[in-house]
């Protein structure tokens, strides 16, 4: 399981913990994240700016 | 046929994202960014959070403004300012040439509120505005102990909180008995307040006054007398929308570039965005507001007429010692706060007569509800 950042915010998404209050279930890797998702806490989407693994 | 390009003044956040929003839409009308800075695309955000994720300035760059050229297939004026704006001819003035333009959007930013100060280094106060003021900060601070910050704001206590996690000694003048004071009411500020207290970071109460070289070091003059013994002093005492470009040239302005719903200025073909923005009264320097802008903006600069629409948009303050998801109430007068404090922080509700929540306060682990608790809040411009 891999964690992922935000480039614009800093917000941390966990594989291993999922979003379960978006409906993301743990255990999701960031692979199966749809392409029309944005982050929740500053609204870039998946697509525009991708996130880097830390 | 007017052939003429956009043009969009300013390289930040709300311009890039709006130029990068319009090629989606559009892949061939002809475009131009002229920006005071270098055109290195960055994330303002990430400013107040390099030091713990082990990041230089130079490090912060997502992308130069070469590469910024070709994926935005547009032409990238750096360093280069706009000295005046005739909307009749629909043209900008720069030091040396002219332009014309089919469509302008103004996204000037902000600037830093200068505190008024006495003492021979009242000039030697840095304020970070920009990557190239933060690069000049951290540039000051390297190999330096102390700094001290004037203002508790969200900017103060994130960038407190990432020096104290870079190894400084941070001291924090602030007026207010408690940090965010017009955001989160006292339970809230008081948790952020002892967190940072905790890591180091010491509270004085008041404002700066002086500023002056003494012996190698800088002595801060509080309004009660008091001194602090630093090495570097930061302001992060407010912003201000860059309004003045605009409004020599005639357009309207109050706390920011007043724009309708469509994000249209008086002006005919003149829009503005971002931290300059006035949205139906609204002024809102965070990231959310400006992505929603941006799409909007982008859709109607394309040929669909498109109005800009805020939900509730909780802003995140990057203080990992007493994380905080904060939203402001829509109307701030019009209900009381319910705080509910446990071990795991604090929980604090704003909500009005009838008990509807208007907005909230979270610190701790109460952060993980903000995105559930948002769903319930009325938009901000439904």
């Amino acid at each position: 399981m891999k964690t992922w950042q935000c480039v614009v915010c800093g917000f941390i998404y966990d594989e291993a913990a999922g979003l379960p209050e978006e409906g993301i279930a743990p255990g999701t890797p960031w692979a199966a994240i749809p392409e029309d998702w944005a982050c929740p806490d500053c609204g870039v989407a998946k697509a525009d700016f991708d996130m880097i693994e830390v | 046929m007017n052939t003429s390009p956009i043009i969009i003044i300013g390289s930040g956040m709300a311009a890039y994202t709006l130029a990068r929003e319009f090629r989606k839409l559009d892949a061939d009308t002809a475009l131009s960014i002229i920006t005071a800075d270098a055109g290195d695309a960055y994330s303002k955000p990430m400013l107040s959070t390099a030091y713990t994720q082990g990041k230089s300035a130079a490090q912060l760059v997502n992308m130069p403004a070469d590469k910024m050229r070709e994926q935005l297939k547009a032409a990238i004026l750096t360093h280069t300012r706009v000295m005046a704006i005739d909307v009749a001819a629909k043209q900008i003035q720069l030091a040396d040439e002219t332009l014309a333009y089919s469509k302008l959007v103004l996204a000037l930013g902000a600037d830093t509120v200068k505190p008024k100060l006495e003492g021979d280094a009242a000039d030697a106060v840095y304020s970070v505005n920009d990557l190239e003021d933060y690069a000049c900060f951290r540039a000051a601070a390297e190999g330096k102990q102390r700094v001290t910050i004037f203002g508790g704001g969200l900017i103060g206590c994130e960038f407190a909180n990432d020096l104290v996690n870079a190894g400084y000694s941070v001291d924090i003048v602030h007026p207010h008995p408690y940090p965010l004071e017009r955001l989160v009411p006292e339970a809230a500020g008081m948790a952020i307040k002892n967190s940072l207290a905790q890591l180091g970071v010491r509270w004085h109460s008041g404002f700066a006054t002086a500023v002056n070289h003494v012996a190698g070091e800088l002595v801060v003059t509080l309004n009660d007398g008091a001194t602090i013994n630093t090495d570097v002093a930061l302001s992060a005492i407010g912003l201000r929308s860059r309004i003045q470009l605009a409004n020599v040239a005639g357009i309207n302005t109050q706390h920011g570039i007043v724009v309708d719903r469509q994000l249209h200025t008086n002006a005919p073909d003149v829009y503005a965005l971002g931290d300059c923005a006035e949205v139906e009264g609204h002024v809102l320097p965070y990231v959310l507001p400006l992505m929603a802008q941006a799409r909007a903006l982008a859709a109607t600069l394309a040929g669909t007429a498109t109005a800009v629409a805020y939900p509730a948009m909780p802003v995140v303050v990057k203080t990992p010692a007493c994380p905080t998801a904060v939203a402001t109430a829509n109307q701030p007068d019009g209900g009381t706060w319910q705080v509910n404090c446990t071990e795991e922080g604090v929980c604090a509700l704003y909500q009005d007569a009838e008990g509807k929540l208007l907005g909230f306060a979270l610190t701790g682990k109460e952060t993980a509800q903000r995105q559930t608790l948002a769903k319930l809040l009325p938009p901000i411009l439904g």
